[in-house]
This record gives C-alpha cells, structure tokens and sequence, in this order.
C-alpha cells in the first residue's frame, strides 16, 4: 500500500506552516509523528493536495512546568511523556496512560498533539486530557486560541480546531493540593485500541474531601466523553465508597458505547462502570499518600 | 524531491516521490533487503529500523521525514565482519525459527538494551511488544536479548578489569 500523490513540505518556522495552512485550508494536512495519518494515507482514507510536515519546527516539544501549569509541547513523543516520571504525584493519568498507548515503536514516532487532534474516539490521550481539565492552545495567521478540552471533541475524527490552526502546547493546570490519578484500559492484545478505558484524576482539599475529580471516558462513544454528573456527585464529598459507587454508576450512564467485535454495549458500559470505580480508589489513595 | 539522510554510516542522497515509505525507499531503491514488508499497517514489526537510535515502523514513515537523519537497518548491525552482541545472542538461544520478524526483533532488542542494559525479562517483554512473531518463538527471543544484554555487561566488567 502506498499513498496517493501529494505535496510536501517541511517548514523551519512556524510562521510558515501557519501561512501554508491560511493557503490551503481543507487541501493541507499537517503531519507532525505521522502514526495516525501515514495509516490513513496509505489505506487512501485521507487524500490531502498538501502535507505540511511540522517535524522541523522548533519549540513545538517538551515537558515543563510554568505558572500552575504542565506545559506539553504539541509534538512531544508518547515516549518521552512515559519517561517524563517528574509527573509522578502530580499527573499520574498521564504516566499510566502512555504506556498504553498501542506499542513501544509507534510510541517513539506517535505525538500527544497529534493525537489529540486526530481524535479518534478510541485515542487514549482524548479522555486523559478531558479528566484533568486540559487546555489546548493553537495558532492560526490571525493569531492564537485556547480551547478547553472540554467541548474540543465534537465526533468521531472531529474537533474544533478550524482548518487553518495547528496545535502548539496543551496546558495542564496543576494545583498545590494533593492529587492522584490513573488509567485503566481494557484491550485485547497489546497495541491494540481500547475496547474501553478509562482516565481518573481526583484533587483533595485541605480537609480531605474530594475539592475537583475528572473523569474522561475512552472508545464508550462518537468521541472522548467526559463524565461531567460523575464529577459533579464527586465534588466536595467525603471520598467514601458509597460516594465513590454513586460516582461509577453515573460515568456508566455516560458512556454511549455501541457494540462490536471488542463487546457488547452492556458489557462496555459496564467495564466503564468498573474501571471508574478502581480508578477513583486509586487516585484517591495516591492523592492521600502524596505530600501537600 | 530530493532526501539526504545516513544509512549504516554512509550518507545517501535520493531522488523520490513526497510519498515513498521509507520500507520501500530501503528495499528498493536502496536493495537493502533485510528489512521485511510484513503487515504493512503498522502492526508486526518486521520493517523496524533505528530512527536516530529509536526503533520505528518503517511502513509508516515518509521517505522525506529521513531528511537530515540516521537511519540503521539489520544489514548496519555488524561492524567490520563482526557480528553485533544482539546476532550473537540470536545466534546462541536460537531466537528465530522462520527468520522473518528476526531483522525487526534483533534491532528492537538492540535499542532495549542500549537504553536499559540489565532488562528483566518484563521489561523485555514489554520491549518487543511491537514487534510480532508470527512463528511465537517468543521464548528464544527473550532469551537472546538476555545473552546479548549479558555478553555487553560482561565485556564492559572486562574492559574496567
């Protein structure tokens, strides 16, 4: 398999890209690890005039942590968030969640902005970045965007990024209280899509209640779902487990998933159900044993 | 267009298409034949090659994004009429029955252990996770990993010696 004919280029500068992007609009693609996209060409699912390859662009990657917030460069590989282990304690959900990100080779090459993105309803980084509230900035020629997660995911392969804008930084507030997380997917071979999975990160107050908890759903829907009734029966209550049950119950009704060859709708919904309820005891028990 | 990148040591201008994948760019226009077509959607492992010294999917990869890059293929791995630890350690645990995920499952093991050199086998595991063998000879293959990671640290005690 080989992909449709198309032009290429490979900007230094971002301007550049922006430019080309305002140029072509619906024609470009912007190609940053190419794990998602190449496999889209080559099956001729995507046909762009265009491919704008952001691989030479400097400054789109990295990890750092600035004004309350986590700071990821757009083009920053799966691999280097699962070994980016300062997170630890303060992200967990992220450290979980990229190891499980289909394999270790697609890992190296895969970026965290092109997945999110892509936005394919079974990418994992779509509900991680739903549970901990995460923001996405992105440039255009006419300047820039912050888009919360929140409302980024409006369908399957579809997002409110306009044609024009490519991704620069995803911004993760992080603040001073305790907080812990997890993932948890189901899959039925390693590298394959998750049948579900689920991403959980809870912050507790002062006095040991839960201050914000973030649930975002994966593959249980048209695209990454967060569980916002879920969360709001979390919020300023006592983590106990009839409010932790109460909690995974109301993420189970969240999912919408359909059946296939990975199960039945019931048993998703239930496995979402399940893995809300295991993800929310973790977090809180790290969120307790992490220092203030 | 034109792409210039280093394969094995040697530095190699090409002429090719915007959409050439780099599998069929190594095959072909290269001959370099060791590096194996074997899914061609981005899920066995047989085209791995070494990006800048990180193993990757060649079949899913553009020729032009080798620009400026090292690129290492089985036929890279031993050096002047030496075999590498990782052949050797194939060679020894007899970590191959078809052969054809060999290339791939040696250049994975490579990488592994340059980057970690004492693996557990869990970690070995997880290591080759990308790379499949269609024969399941997994056993041998982890430990051939496990010579080579053990053949490297003894020759480094060596030289400290």
């Amino acid at each position: 398999m080989f992909p449709a004919a198309f032009d290429y280029i490979a900007p230094g500068a971002l301007d550049e890209v922006l430019s080309l992007l305002g140029q072509h609009g619906d024609d470009a693609k912007v190609l940053a690890g190419g794990q998602s996209l190449i496999p889209l060409l080559k099956l001729r699912f995507a046909a762009p005039v265009i491919v704008v390859d952001i691989g030479r662009v400097e400054g789109l990657e990295g990890i750092r942590r600035e004004n309350g917030h986590v700071r990821i460069g757009a083009r920053t590989r799966h691999r280097d968030v699962e070994s980016a282990t300062e997170l630890r304690g303060t992200l967990d959900v992220l450290l979980d969640a990229a190891p499980l990100i289909s394999d270790p080779l697609i890992r190296n090459m895969g970026t965290v902005g092109g997945s999110v993105c892509h936005a394919d309803p079974a990418g994992d980084w779509g509900a991680v970045m739903l549970a901990v509230g995460a923001e996405f900035v992105v440039k255009s020629a006419g300047g820039e965007r912050v888009l919360p997660a929140a409302g980024f995911f409006e369908g399957p392969f579809t997002t409110g990024l306009h044609a024009d804008e490519v991704m620069t930084e995803i911004r993760i507030p992080v603040g001073s209280g305790r907080s812990g997380g997890t993932y948890l997917k189901l899959e039925r071979k390693v590298g394959d899509f998750a049948s579900v999975a689920a991403a959980v990160h809870v912050v507790l107050g002062d006095d040991g209640r839960i201050a914000t908890a973030g649930i975002g759903l994966c593959a249980v829907g048209a695209h990454s779902i967060k569980a916002t009734a879920a969360e709001a029966a979390l919020a300023g209550q006592e983590p106990t487990d009839a409010v932790i049950a109460e909690a995974a119950r109301l993420a189970g009704e969240a999912a919408e998933p359909k059946a296939d060859i990975r199960g039945s709708a019931e048993y998703k919904r239930d496995v979402a159900r399940v893995f809300v309820q295991r993800g929310l005891h973790t977090a809180i028990n790290r969120a307790q044993g992490a220092a203030a | 267009m034109k792409v210039t990148f280093e394969i094995n040591g040697t530095e190699k201008s090409v002429d090719v298409e915007p959409r050439t994948l780099v599998v069929d760019l190594i095959r072909t226009k290269l001959g370099m034949t060791g590096t194996h077509i074997g899914c061609d959607t981005s899920n066995c492992g047989a085209c791995t090659v070494l990006l800048d010294g990180r193993p990757v999917k060649s079949c899913t990869l553009l020729a032009p994004m080798l620009d400026g890059k090292k690129v290492t293929t089985v036929e890279g791995l031993a050096a002047g009429g030496k075999l590498d630890a990782i052949q050797v350690g194939f060679h020894a645990e007899h970590g191959l029955q078809c052969g054809f995920c060999t290339p791939g499952m040696m250049l994975v093991g490579k990488a592994l252990i340059e980057a970690n050199p004492h693996p557990t086998e869990d970690e070995i595991r997880w290591g080759i996770s990308g790379n499949i063998c269609r024969c399941t000879g997994y056993m041998n293959i982890v430990k051939a990993i496990q010579h080579a990671a053990a053949a490297n640290a003894a020759e480094n005690t060596a030289g400290v010696a």
